[in-house]
């Protein structure tokens, strides 16, 4: 089970990135857990400054604009 | 909002250089476009019931030249800083800063909040993210005055409505304003004003995000969005300020406006940056006032000061601030800031006069 956060003041683009990666997941048979995270303090510790970020399994793979759909595969599938 | 397919670009089966064709035809539509802005809006106003030299005939003939013109160059300059910003990120530029000494430190931040990335909604997230990596204080000041400041839009437009040395002399002076600002309030070490969680904050910078390199074709995707979403978000902003504008071309006399912000009046340069305060507008909706301002015989310093004070020193902005800064830190921030506008303003109208 792959740990996936997205990190963002709830603005459109992270809730539409959180469905892209939940959509890629179902559709690749990957089972994860995404949650969308509006803390700042848990944001910044990451060291991510540009919204929407992407965090799976602790580790920051994404940090700003909406990621392509090959690019969510990648992670899906390392 | 604009909508995000999820179909990936079929960018892998277009070649490259039909891309850069199409941005040079794109360019060649938008010259032919810029060209006939004069015959078309004479045109639209001869059409019109009203005197062309009445009040409402010139009001709307400012209107309607200027709409077209600001959305065209906005477009322009909007799709060209895209392609620029694909090379920066807001995290790229915090490693760029971190281990500079102040001093030089504050003038590549200025410089580089020209650059980066940056929209109101993302001043928290980046102010946090700099100081927790051991910015200096003064130094995310910099960044954070220049970066709404000296933007694109502002520089283009200004460039496109007012000429080119106004536009020189605003991205000389709103860096320097920056710098000094940030400089100063450095010097003043107020790193203990902060809120205690963001002051005790430490980020992990070890992690970096290494993103995929880009194509031509993906930065120039990347220009196409930065118009999409600028220009879709800004554009009611700018038909604001054009009517604003027109109404001062059509209606306001000049001698009552030369006499209040012309450049005999001492007082209109202070009185120019309290009123900037709490007004808030973009860059792209303020400067069709400024425009007309200009027209009717406003001193280019206070005008310019204005406008500073209304894009640099917005009240939402400071509410959000407010959330990682204490209100006297606040307090500090906008007196230097103003200071810097309110010496620019008179530095301008001795300059040009």
């Amino acid at each position: 089970m792959k740990q996936v956060k997205v990190y963002g003041p709830g603005c459109s683009r992270c809730a539409l990135t959180a469905k892209m990666i939940e959509e890629a997941a179902a559709s690749l048979g990957i089972p994860v857990k995404v949650e969308k995270i509006t803390d700042m303090a848990d944001m910044a510790r990451h060291g991510i400054l540009s919204t929407p970020g992407v965090v799976i399994d602790g580790k920051v793979v994404h940090a700003g604009g909406l990621p392509k759909i090959e690019t969510i595969n990648g992670w899906l599938n390392a | 909002m604009t909508e995000h397919s999820y179909a990936p670009a079929s960018s892998e089966t277009v070649e490259p250089w039909k891309w850069l064709a199409g941005v040079g035809a794109a360019l060649v539509v938008w010259l032919l476009l810029y060209r006939s802005l004069i015959p078309f809006s004479e045109w639209v106003v001869a059409r019109l019931p009203v005197d062309r030299h009445s009040h409402l005939g010139e009001a709307l003939a400012f209107f309607i030249y200027d709409t077209p013109k600001v959305l065209l160059l906005l477009t322009l300059v909007v799709f060209a800083m895209g392609i620029v910003r694909s090379f920066f990120s807001p995290e790229q530029t915090r490693n760029l800063l971190v281990g500079h000494r102040e001093g030089m430190a504050n003038v590549l931040a200025a410089a580089l909040g020209v650059v980066t990335p940056f929209c109101s909604c993302s001043a928290v997230p980046i102010f946090i993210g700099f100081v927790s990596a051991g910015i200096p204080l003064g130094v995310t000041f910099s960044f954070l005055v220049a970066a709404p400041m000296v933007n694109e839009v502002a520089l283009g437009l200004l460039f496109g409505l007012v000429g080119w040395k106004v536009a020189l002399a605003y991205l000389a002076f709103g860096l320097s304003i920056a710098v000094v600002a940030g400089w100063v309030i450095g010097r003043l070490g107020l790193e203990h004003w902060l809120e205690d969680w963001v002051r005790n904050l430490r980020a992990d910078v070890s992690q970096d995000v290494s993103s995929a390199p880009m194509t031509v074709i993906d930065r120039i995707n990347a220009g196409i969005d930065a118009v999409k979403d600028i220009v879709g978000r800004v554009w009611m902003w700018i038909i604001a300020g054009i009517a604003a504008g027109a109404l001062i071309h059509g209606y306001v006399p000049s001698d009552t406006l030369a006499a209040i912000m012309g450049r005999e009046a001492w007082w209109s340069v202070p009185a120019a940056v309290l009123l900037g305060i709490p007004m808030y507008s973009n860059a792209a909706g303020i400067i069709p006032v400024i425009e007309a301002l200009l027209g009717k015989g406003a001193a280019l310093g206070t005008v310019l000061a204005f406008m500073m004070s209304v894009i640099a020193l917005s009240l939402p902005e400071m509410i959000i601030l407010r959330k990682v800064l204490s209100l006297r830190l606040i307090a500090v921030f906008i007196a230097v800031v103003a200071s810097g506008i309110l010496a620019v303003g008179y530095l301008f109208n001795l300059l040009f006069s």
